[in-house]
């Protein structure tokens, strides 16, 4: 029995060494990982060139931005930039689909060199990518019934409005309009189902969301577009990659004065939208 | 029929980009299935060898994989190693190295567990014929650890299939992540599509593992005999 025993406490001593070595191999790669980067980087724009192929990560599921149409093509706001990227690059394009929570771990790994999944700038992400130019903005919009429109924040004070948990527009409303009542749910579905019942007043989420739900539900209207502040949404490279950074950087700016983002809001996302939206409520103006 | 769910499911071409999906599952399951089998009967058989720090590496090995969530395997393995040893794998490759380990780790105990139960006179009565360790192997014990080792492998094999799932965590376009395209393209206009690609996707899952637990039902029912 002793034995045993004795056996048991050096495997269990061996298991937790090695899962420490472990552990802290993978905190000493991250800082060594962005080191490397600015001598040996493999997403720089001559070494994209040289591999003829650019690696992007998009949505394939968050429609009309980064989605995949009936066709198996993958289309939206997002894919028109990603595919005028690469031809500007002179270079083939190979979509790497990602979820939210891996585009980060993409762009550090080297799986990807850009990331043009609707990806919005926060002060957060800053510390562990480097993000271009913006090319679109998203703000907290607010949904109402048409006739019971609601068009300002004033209006809000002390009824309910529904939101969905851990969105901008629940953290907006709990920091800045403590007056109104929130109503939160776990999902999408919920929280709109909850509106058609009329549990609250009004919806609160993101605009660009908004728009395009609305334009499904004609009865109802984003009534107030922005509030607070907006919030960019900009292209991402690993942290350090410099060349491809100034590269994005100069190719959104050109873009920008042959109006490419105005041509794209209107081939990819105004037909999604409801019709009082305009280019402006989306896309950064010079 | 517009305004039908079952719309979603034949519209362009999504049934055919369903069915790719599938075959996406199958082979890298298949895959994994054959290479795993293959390395945990190799390394069930030295589980039961007699030296010590073979078997507690075996046990670590084990462990480690038994223990570690999958998700968190395929994290580790797509996006951490990466950074840690510099060699970038494509996702497919990724996946099937992964699962192989995980079938090898998880099959190597149903092995020494199998290998142990044959009687102990057949060991010994092959020992005395003058059979080598390795013969001992391949003629007297591997034969009959494997029909006491098919069940709980055809279990194992239903779960790989099962688990191949969360393979759209690390961007593999399996049968479950080209679905979640299609629900979301339809979102908006059929909101009920939902129900019809997970039916269709529990469908695929079901015709492709349930002739495995029925062979696994039958070889259980002829082992009895």
């Amino acid at each position: 029995m002793k034995k045993f025993n004795l056996k048991k406490i050096i495997t269990t001593g061996i298991v937790l060494g090695i899962s420490t070595l472990f552990l802290t191999a993978c905190g000493s790669s991250s800082k060594s990982g962005s080191a490397a980067s600015n001598s040996n980087n493999s997403s720089s724009v001559a070494a994209i060139k040289k591999r003829g192929t650019i690696k992007v990560a998009v949505f394939g599921d968050l429609k009309p931005y980064g989605w995949v149409n009936k066709d198996g093509k993958r289309v939206g706001y997002d894919i028109t930039l990603a595919r005028r990227i690469a031809k500007d690059l002179g270079v083939k394009i190979k979509f790497v689909q990602v979820n939210a929570d891996s585009r980060v771990d993409a762009l550090s790994s080297n799986k990807v060199d850009l990331v043009l999944a609707n990806f919005t700038v926060t002060s957060e992400r800053k510390q562990v990518v480097d993000f271009a130019k913006a090319y679109m903005k998203v703000s907290v919009g607010v949904v109402s019934p048409k006739n019971a429109l609601i068009t300002n924040a004033e209006q809000l004070k002390n009824k309910t409005v529904i939101v969905s948990k851990g969105t901008t527009a629940e953290t907006y409303f709990t920091e800045n309009q403590k007056s109104v009542s929130l109503l939160k749910f776990d999902s999408k579905t919920q929280q709109f189902n909850a509106l058609k019942n009329k549990r609250g007043v009004a919806l609160a989420d993101d605009n660009t969301y908004l728009y395009a739900w609305a334009k499904a539900h004609p009865t109802y209207q984003v009534g107030i577009k922005q509030l607070g502040d907006s919030s960019s949404i900009a292209p991402a490279v690993k942290k350090g990659n410099k060349s491809l950074l100034n590269w994005t950087n100069k190719e959104i700016s050109k873009l920008d004065k042959q109006g490419f983002f105005e041509k794209a809001y209107n081939n990819d996302l105004k037909p999604y939208f409801s019709s009082d939206v305009k280019a402006s409520d989306v896309i950064i103006e010079k | 029929m517009d305004h039908l769910g079952t719309s979603v499911l034949f519209a362009g071409n999504n049934f055919s980009r369903l069915l790719g999906g599938l075959w996406t599952t199958i082979w890298i399951a298949l895959l994994a299935l054959l290479i795993g089998l293959i390395l945990g009967t190799f390394l069930g058989m030295m589980r039961t060898f007699k030296n010590r720090p073979v078997r507690l590496i075996l046990r670590l090995y084990l462990e480690f994989f038994r223990i570690v969530p999958t998700v968190v395997l395929l994290f580790l393995a797509y996006y951490i190693l990466p950074r840690q040893l510099n060699i970038n794998l494509p996702a497919e490759q990724v996946a099937v190295l992964t699962f192989a380990l995980w079938v090898a780790a998880e099959f190597s105990d149903i092995v020494r567990g199998a290998l142990i139960s044959v009687p102990k006179h057949q060991r010994e009565s092959g020992l005395a014929i003058g059979l080598t360790h390795w013969q001992l192997f391949r003629y007297v014990l591997l034969p009959q650890a494997l029909t006491l080792e098919l069940p709980a492998t055809i279990n194992l094999a239903t779960r790989v299939v099962k688990t191949t799932s969360l393979l759209m965590l690390i961007s593999v376009m399996d049968v479950i992540n080209i679905g979640q395209q299609i629900i979301e393209a339809n979102g908006q206009s059929h909101p009920n599509g939902i129900f019809w690609v997970y039916g269709l996707i529990f469908f695929f899952y079901f015709i492709v593992d349930y002739p495995l637990s029925l062979l696994a039902k039958k070889l259980n029912a002829a082992n009895q005999h």
